[in-house]
């Protein structure tokens, strides 16, 4: 079988799209590549849709725990303490069986199916960590930018959208690509961890693992899942240092802060 | 495994009330392999955390030795092990261990052997090389899937706790060296007696920030085929039949799961706790912010 005869029937089989039996003997490098590549459009779909709902709940949850009344403070701090003190392998299965108990009782039942469900729960969690990260931009801001809005008579929404807002975004802008990053790591739990991978259809580390146990040879499949994280970081990382510049278009080029890989966190 | 009586009124499950009922039921003899499964969770986590500590620091030596090649092995094993999703290192260093190991034996133990150990799919070693042997124990089995484990978890955390200390070892302020330098100290003098003591509160954040992302790592053990604490609750909260159990009962996968996501929080916040005590006294008299003096 020539490699684009299997790029055509396992390119978009995580979708669904094309040959329905997964190779079952002589697995060729060209399966490997196509196949966890496949699967990789699974990882992008819920990192990338998490990344973007999170960022706007995040957002508002940081705003939550600066603020100074204790209804609207505690509950964000319990948000975050919930989602960053425990493992996120533990809240995928404890969301799934609570999912499926709803759908017992007729509630949302499609919540047990990964593409919603572990949507949600990538949402929740990278919403937490984000949070945590602007809060500590929010608190960092220098006094001198707030007193300068303040002489301008700036204040309310205004202040907030035109100064606070920003000032925060260029400071945790260098932490948020890791969170960014991790995030996208993290997406490879979703099938380890109750949510069924409806007829095979897996992301990157599903595929990954399915050929390492095939071929009881974890030397092929496993760097080339590496191979295809690596370059997706490296988009990442390249997207948010667009952004970066942008936030920093007023400092002069050497002055802005870089982004730097700085991987600490894993969940 | 038979109806395991720790009270003696355990003796007709289907006859009890909720209470007693419930009482009973926590107390079979599977709840208890359950609660012994935290101690291997713990276990772990006593391992690991100070193996990965010699990890880290050995990698951190190795990332600046002066020799290049020295180097370059410990960036490579800092910076690959970072890269890559980690729970991919997880699936992958099992297996790979687990090869290594059987390969190195099958080259001590059958010099003799003639096929390729790589059949198609298949990876074929002698019997005599078989790790653990194929006559072992149930339990050799266990501890031997125990170890790997721990292997894995070291490398990986390891090579964090390597990047830690290392970037530890470099913001030690270089007066202190030179001054070291100024009373005559050597190479080695000046490292042990100078770099390691003052290096630990500068990494101290760093560490006590991978502790916790260890803590968040146990339940990947699962995945490596360890009977852990997400097993026994997949396990003990399936539906339960009156046919094959003294206690059925329905779908309680939810509540097992909920009382591990409570044992973990209340574990992170108390390492939290503790972690913050000990910054406080380590950063004591250093002359940097967040100490007293």
């Amino acid at each position: 079988m020539s490699c684009t005869q299997t790029i055509i029937d396992y390119g978009l089989r995580s979708l669904g799209y094309g040959a329905r039996l997964l190779p079952k003997t002589e697995f060729t490098l060209c399966q490997h590549f196509t196949l966890i590549g496949s699967g990789m459009l699974w990882n992008i779909y819920f990192g990338a849709v998490a990344l973007l709902i999170g960022f706007i709940i995040a957002n508002g949850v940081a705003l939550a725990k600066a603020s100074p009344r204790a209804t609207i403070r505690k509950p964000a701090e319990w948000f975050i303490l919930i989602f960053r003190g425990s493992p996120l392998f533990i809240q995928f299965f404890l969301a799934y069986f609570i999912f499926l108990r709803l759908k017992q009782k007729g509630i949302l039942p499609w919540l047990t199916a990964a593409q919603v469900g572990a949507l949600v729960v990538l949402i929740l969690n990278t919403a937490a960590y984000s949070a945590e990260i602007f809060y500590g931009a929010l608190r960092s801001i220098p006094k001198g930018e707030v007193e300068a809005a303040d002489a301008y008579g700036l204040s309310g929404w205004n202040k907030f959208i035109r100064i606070i807002w920003p000032t925060t975004m260029r400071l945790a802008w260098p932490a948020y690509v890791n969170e960014a990053i991790f995030l996208f790591h993290a997406t490879t739990l979703v099938f380890f961890s109750g949510f069924p991978a409806w007829q095979q259809r897996g992301d990157a580390l599903y595929y990954a693992r399915y050929f390492a146990d095939k071929t009881f040879n974890p030397f092929v499949a496993y760097p080339i899942l590496a191979f295809y994280f690596i370059l997706l970081t490296l988009v990442i990382i390249g997207l948010f240092g667009i952004i970066n510049k942008r936030l920093n278009r007023h400092l002069p080029k050497d002055a802005r802060p870089r982004l730097r890989y700085r991987p600490q966190i894993i969940r | 495994m038979g109806v395991y009586k720790i009270f003696s009124f355990c003796s007709d499950p289907s006859a009890l009330a909720s209470f007693a009922w419930l009482s009973c039921y926590l107390t079979t003899g599977k709840h208890f392999l359950f609660y012994y499964s935290f101690g291997t969770v713990l276990g772990l986590l006593a391992i690991t955390g100070p193996t990965a500590l010699i990890f880290g620091f050995g990698g951190a030596i190795l990332a600046q030795s002066q020799l290049f090649l020295l180097r370059w092995i410990g960036k490579a094993y800092i910076s690959i092990v970072r890269g890559v999703p980690d729970i991919a290192f997880f699936l992958f260093f099992v297996i790979a261990l687990d090869q290594g190991f059987e390969w190195l034996r099958h080259q001590a133990f059958c010099p003799n052997w003639s096929e390729p150990i790589r059949q198609g799919s298949d990876f074929i070693v002698c019997k005599a090389a078989k790790l653990p042997l194929g006559t072992a124990e149930q339990y050799v089995h266990e501890i031997y899937g125990f170890f790997t484990a721990v292997l894995t978890f070291t490398i990986v955390f390891g090579a964090f706790a390597a990047n830690v200390i290392h970037g530890a070892m470099r913001a030690v302020p270089k007066a202190q060296i030179e001054t070291g330098q100024s009373y005559g100290m050597n190479k080695r003098q000046i490292f042990w007696r100078i770099l390691v003591p003052q290096m630990w509160i500068y990494a101290l954040p760093g560490l006590s920030n991978l502790w916790m992302v260890l803590i968040k790592a146990t339940p990947l053990l699962f995945l490596l085929g360890i009977e852990d604490i997400v097993y026994w609750a997949r396990e003990l909260g399936g539906t339960q039949l009156a046919k094959f159990s003294a206690y059925p009962h329905g779908d309680l996968r939810m509540y097992y799961f909920l009382f591990l996501m409570v044992f973990y929080l209340a574990f992170t916040k108390i390492s939290e706790v503790i972690l913050e005590r000990l910054t406080k006294r380590l950063s004591h008299g250093q002359g940097i912010l967040g100490s007293d003096a």
